[in-house]
């Protein structure tokens, strides 16, 4: 009887996995690196490593449904005449014309209404769809000043001066010439059909000092009227959270790594960047060294789904949240309804990023008129406003059971981190201890 | 004509009387005296007001203007004229870096030279400049004109779109996909009506050199990554 060496199982290199093995035979056939849409994919520590601890004896629980629970946030009183008030501590992030279609923006105007927040203009300047039905329209002021109007300044209710966003701090952004429709060439003032680039840095400062008089000219422009919010990618936050309140910033946004974007570089989305979870409490830190804690809103942004994540953010510091991606899903974006055509672009419902091609099955991320017109910007609109008030529901819930009448008062305290890293970047104990990592004393 | 003495008033109440100031008012015509450096000077006009600023003035003087006519007796600092969208912004002296930024319509004229960076990511605005020009100017250029009766600085044009750079001096080096271009007729008659309209009646539009986008950065390619 002959001995055979038994076979063995062929193994696939973690470092060489499948996805990199991918990448690397398309980069070697296109000669381009991926752009893509939406924000990071890979797994980072995020609220979910975090868990609150509900009121018992220590602790005196509010009753659900009964007791009050306020959510109203106002943002901008530092030095604005008109600070910004929204019902709930929830906004719709800066997503732009262009990138986005018509149709979607009124949705999403539609839909903040619905539940009282507010909504953000985007690179592509501002539509008569967003303003027009956004009750609380926030207009961005960006590297590239595409389609910039000091008329849509001042029709607008607050500005935001983007210097960052979580899913490229530091980089610029590309709308690939494919997606550019005469109304979009038309507002960049670009030929239709070329490449059309965002700067990473605007053109007319070089830094924090020039950044505190163009923050005066905005508000000589708007009459001291507007807050003006800076929004920061998640990369430094102490100390670009402290140089923006102390260029003047009525409300600082700050945006982690899993924020999303329309379309740029994988590589520039997965590598660059913290998660929010890091941010948030060297954010909070800086406010509070400059005793600007809730002086200065703090609006966090990346990878928010529900109620909890608000209320952990909250909970750390922050005064509201503000969602991209969700409002997107909410709306239709990756609805399994369109599978089939998912499925024709080599692509799944869930998966589906290359929103810079225009092909998207649902509508939002096109400028395709066949494709958007399959977008009821009514229908859209009620379902995010259903989970926007789902969300405050969840967060409301969440907060009673703390023993909080404000979602505002819920604190680092009330939660403890199931990891060792979720401690020591959100600043709370690990569960079952008392001990922060990185931290003496406790 | 009405004056404003920033010696004894404030910005605020300055820039505030300007947005007050309706199309059809009697008070169009301002003097604002001893600006002394200030930023934001005659920020955001809407209104086609005369505005002459008798100093020199900061930061964004003349900053999103619409219609206006402002007149700077003296030297602007940077990003004068930023963003705007119509009317004109003269500045008599020098003006320091990124002026005319992002400018999307009017008229930017310049006595004397401008430092780097001018007329960066302009996007309609036309600009003349009597002096010279420093390095990286028209950067990322989309749209507009501009104009340097003296020489430019290195990188002129860097990933320009559609803009028209008209030099009549030399260029110490040109940025990545700009290049000279010949000057047909439609360039000639451009050039002569900038002339006009910014009061240069000296020299000919024959002495200038047209440059612009080589387009072959248009659309992104890899055998092109060189130039990035």
């Amino acid at each position: 009887m002959s001995y055979q060496n038994p076979p063995t199982v062929p193994r696939q290199s973690a470092t060489f996995d499948a996805y990199t093995l991918s990448e690397i035979r398309r980069a070697a056939a296109t000669g381009i690196y991926d752009i893509r849409g939406g924000g990071a994919k890979r797994k980072v520590p995020h609220f979910d490593d975090l868990l609150f601890l509900g009121a018992s004896i220590s602790r005196y629980p509010l009753e659900g449904y009964r007791e009050r629970c306020d959510t109203s946030v106002v943002l901008g009183a530092r030095f604005a005449k008109k600070p910004i008030e929204l019902k709930i501590p929830i906004t719709i992030a800066g997503m732009s014309f262009g990138s986005l279609s018509g149709q979607a923006k009124e949705a999403l105007g539609r839909g903040a209404s619905l539940a009282g927040t507010s909504t953000t203009t985007g690179d592509g300047g501002m539509t008569e769809e967003e303003r027009g039905h956004s009750q609380v329209l926030v207009y961005q002021y960006l590297p590239s000043r595409y389609g910039m109007n000091p008329r849509d300044l001042r029709r607008a209710d607050a500005i935001e001066v983007v210097v960052g966003q979580g899913a490229k701090p530091g980089g610029g952004g590309m709308l690939l010439g494919q997606k550019i429709s005469d109304r979009v060439a038309e507002m960049r003032t670009l030929p239709k059909g070329i490449d059309q680039r965002s700067a990473c840095r605007h053109p007319d400062w070089t830094g924090p000092d020039d950044l505190e008089i163009k923050i005066m000219e905005l508000r000589e422009i708007t009459d001291w009227e507007k807050p003006i919010y800076v929004k920061i990618g998640g990369a430094r936050p102490y100390y670009d959270t402290a140089l923006a309140v102390k260029a003047g910033a009525d409300v600082v946004v700050l945006d982690g790594m899993q924020g999303g974007t329309a379309a740029t570089q994988e590589v520039f989305i997965e590598n660059v960047g913290q998660p929010i979870l890091a941010c948030i409490r060297p954010a909070v830190q800086a406010l509070q060294d400059l005793g600007m804690h809730r002086k200065v809103q703090l609006v966090v942004s990346g990878g928010i789904r529900n109620g909890a994540d608000v209320a952990k953010a909250l909970a750390l510091g922050a005064d509201a949240v503000s969602i991209g991606t969700a409002a997107l899903v909410a709306i239709g974006d990756n609805d399994p309804r369109w599978e089939a055509e998912y499925q024709a672009l080599g692509t799944t419902a869930g998966a589906y990023d290359d929103w810079h091609e225009g092909k998207d099955p649902a509508g939002i991320t096109t400028q395709n008129p066949e494709l958007s017109q399959r977008l009821d910007p009514v229908a859209a609109g009620r379902r995010l406003a259903n989970y926007l008030k789902v969300m405050t529901l969840e967060t409301q819930t969440i907060a009673r059971a703390c023993g909080k009448n404000h979602v505002h008062n819920l604190e680092p305290e009330d939660l403890c981190a199931l990891t060792l890293e979720a401690a020591a970047m959100a600043g709370v104990p690990l569960a079952g201890t008392d001990w922060i990592p990185g931290r003496s004393g406790f | 004509m009405a004056t404003f003495d920033l010696a004894t008033a404030t910005l605020r109440e300055l820039n505030a009387q300007l947005h007050a100031t309706q199309s059809g008012s009697n008070d169009t015509a301002w003097e604002v005296l001893n600006p002394r450096g200030a930023h934001s000077v005659a920020v955001g006009i809407d209104a086609p007001l005369h505005v002459d600023v008798h100093g020199s003035v900061g930061y964004y003087c003349g900053g999103m203007n619409s219609q206006g006519t402002v007149t700077v007796h003296g030297s602007a600092g940077p990003g004068v004229a930023e963003n705007m969208m119509s009317g004109i912004v003269h500045i008599k002296g020098d003006a320091s870096q990124y002026a005319g930024a992002t400018g999307r319509g009017g008229l930017l004229i310049i006595d004397g030279n401008a430092a780097s960076r001018c007329g960066i990511s302009m996007k309609g605005i036309d600009i003349v400049v009597r002096g010279s020009v420093g390095h990286m100017s028209a950067f990322m250029g989309q749209s507009g004109n501009l104009v340097v009766l003296g020489d430019a600085g290195e990188a002129l044009g860097d990933s320009l779109y559609e803009a028209r750079l008209f030099v009549r001096g030399s260029v110490k080096s040109l940025g990545a996909d700009c290049v000279e271009k010949p000057m047909r007729d439609e360039h000639l008659a451009i050039l002569a009506d900038l002339l006009e309209r910014a009061g240069i009646d000296d020299v000919e539009p024959s002495e200038f050199t047209r440059y612009g986008s080589a387009r072959t950065l248009y659309n992104f390619n890899i055998d092109n990554a060189d130039a990035y």
